[in-house]
């Protein structure tokens, strides 16, 4: 333990740990009121939220009732099982009062005062609108209830000492209120804030600290969550083409852009849910992430796709011939999945990114259709290449498809992708 | 150039290209046609044979990356006059319509068999998930799976 991380610890955590105990006392453990004193309204707004900030992502399982949790969340400290959210008495939000929910999704503390670890992205949801936070406790309040205990987290030491998270939350959860940027659009604004609360897209694409917290100086510029990397989504964006607000718009809505490439990893079940958000949020978001992303090189002009076919069969002879045989029939010009409007590769972001987790993970565990069975599809060639074939492949796709220089660090990717599996 | 392959247990010297898929080199040079040619994109899974016990798409596993590997087909698991316990299965349950899908659906159905003799129908259906039979014969598919497993042929809910 260095002492840097050591001195302002103990009064900061009593702080909060005071703090902590105190908000026990206000209306958090009053009963939770009945379904039916829910307007249809906020219901219907709650279930917009929902899909916006996708709840689901997280909180269901696969093949799990929608919302009763238990799926599997990666850290650098161990494993966490997602809650169950739906309104269930004994295990699920039906212990929770509204005020007492509103303060677990600002404040990150439990119906009973206990802290939440910060899996649960309140460092975002602190960002949001009582009166939206309601109405997501209105929408979650009326699904239909799953009694599921909770599985417990394989957590290692301190991290699996709840408790320990008011030291976290002293070192780095000081969140602030949402400020509208004067001069700006209504729709800038709105996906602004979006982006910030509910959307929580830092939590993927903001870098995390050595104790996964968001380094908060450096928003949106790229993170690594569940084994894939969430690239930068401003100036320091590598796409090769420009993002405009039309093409993040498709990419958000559809998982696919024809300029740019897929949806995947984690990233697959929150275009799921935007595909049914409402437009015009999901509008606000991209002009939002457009800006951000307008001084880009490709948005400059300094980065544009790349095709070097000699050079990459020069350098990467083997990834050269792997390609040939295992993905040429789908990625080279003329091929059908070409003709059906598959971007190239050089209009894809991964092998534009400063890490080769993207390109490895997609040819380990290939791409499900993320918003529908039309979707963008690739099978998987984990069974059939080995860690050097795969590496072989990344190095001739970046070498090919990017002027940047190749990747270090190929064959330790590969191996770390292949332990952890297409979803981390 | 010269590449040797493992293919049902015996080696093969063959004469290819190395980014030939290895679909072609088996049933152009070797003569082992239960492999197909479906879409040609890793989509169908006519061409699914097991590449070191798993199932693989031959369409897309370039030979040169084949080397080496135990490749086992459809003909390697036995012959009309004796076929395998998993072969007579699709034939008591009449699993084949056209047939073309036929060589693919047995060598997935029995990687997965392989690692699992008792599957659950949920793992059944996870597994088959990305073989395709256009005539629509997939319950009688997955009848004959379950009857080979030592199964009730009629699914229990998945």
């Amino acid at each position: 333990m260095s002492p840097a991380w050591n001195t302002p610890v103990l009064p900061a955590a009593a702080a909060a740990l005071a703090l902590a105990l105190a908000a026990c006392a206000g209306g958090a453990r009053l009963p939770p009121p009945p379904p039916q004193t829910f307007s249809a309204a906020e219901i219907e707004k709650g279930a917009e939220l929902a899909k916006l900030a996708d709840c689901q992502g997280c909180h269901t399982a696969d093949g799990g009732q929608a919302f009763a949790g238990g799926r599997p969340l990666n850290s650098p400290f161990g494993t966490i099982y997602t809650r169950n959210i739906t309104p269930d008495p004994r295990t699920g939000l039906g212990r929770y009062s509204r005020e007492a929910f509103i303060r677990a999704l600002r404040r990150g503390v439990r119906f009973d005062g206990a802290e939440l670890y910060p899996a649960m992205p309140y460092d975002h949801f602190a960002y949001a609108d009582d009166e939206d936070l309601g109405a997501l406790y209105a929408y979650l309040m009326t699904r239909r209830p799953k009694d599921q205990p909770p599985t417990p987290n394989k957590l290692i030491p301190p991290a699996n000492i709840r408790g320990a998270v008011a030291i976290w939350k002293a070192l780095f959860f000081h969140p602030g209120r949402f400020q509208p940027t004067p001069g700006r659009s209504a729709a800038f604004n709105r996906g602004a804030y979006l982006v910030q609360s509910l959307g929580h897209c830092g939590a993927c694409h903001t870098p995390h600290n050595f104790l996964d917290a968001e380094e908060t100086s450096k928003p949106l510029q790229g993170g690594v969550q569940e084994g894939w990397y969430a690239p930068p989504l401003n100036a320091l964006s590598p796409a090769s083409v420009p993002w405009t607000p039309e093409h993040v718009y498709s990419f958000l809505r559809t998982g696919f852009d024809r300029d740019h490439s897929a949806a995947a990893g984690p990233m697959g079940s929150v275009v799921r849910e935007l595909a049914r958000a409402p437009e015009a949020d999901v509008r606000a978001l991209s002009v939002y992430l457009a800006t951000l992303m307008q001084p880009s090189p490709a948005a400059k002009g300094a980065a544009r796709p790349a095709d070097h076919v000699a050079q990459a069969a020069a350098a990467q002879p083997a990834g050269a011939r792997l390609y040939a045989g295992a993905c040429a029939a789908c990625h080279d010009a003329g091929a059908a999945m070409m003709r059906e409007g598959r971007p190239p590769l050089q209009f894809a972001t991964p092998p534009q990114e400063d890490r080769p987790t993207d390109v490895v993970q997609v040819i380990l565990h290939g791409l499900q259709p993320a918003t529908g069975p039309r979707g963008p599809y690739m099978p998987a060639f984990a069974g059939t290449l080995s860690d050097a074939q795969v590496a072989d492949v990344a190095a001739y796709v970046r070498a090919r498809y990017s002027d940047r220089p190749p990747w270090k660090d190929l064959a330790s990717a590969v191996a770390k992708a292949r332990r952890q599996g297409g979803e981390g | 150039m010269s590449l040797v392959l493992t293919v049902n247990g015996r080696q093969h010297t063959v004469d290819a290209s190395p980014e030939t898929p290895l679909l072609y080199v088996l049933r152009n040079d070797l003569q082992l046609n239960g492999a197909k040619f479906g879409c040609g994109l890793g989509q169908c899974g006519a061409c699914t044979v097991q590449v070191d016990g798993k199932a693989a798409y031959s369409c897309l596993l370039p030979v040169a990356a084949a080397q080496g590997r135990a490749i086992r087909t459809v003909e390697g698991l036995g012959a009309p006059e004796a076929p395998s316990p998993l072969q007579k299965a699709f034939m008591d349950e009449q699993a084949a319509q056209c047939g073309y899908c036929i060589g693919g659906m047995i060598m997935r159905a029995q990687a997965l068999l392989d690692a699992n003799p008792r599957p659950s129908e949920a793992h059944i259906r996870a597994h088959m998930q990305p073989n395709l039979c256009r005539c629509g014969t997939h319950m009688r598919i997955l009848r004959a799976i379950r009857r080979a497993a030592g199964l009730p042929v009629e699914a229990a809910s998945a």
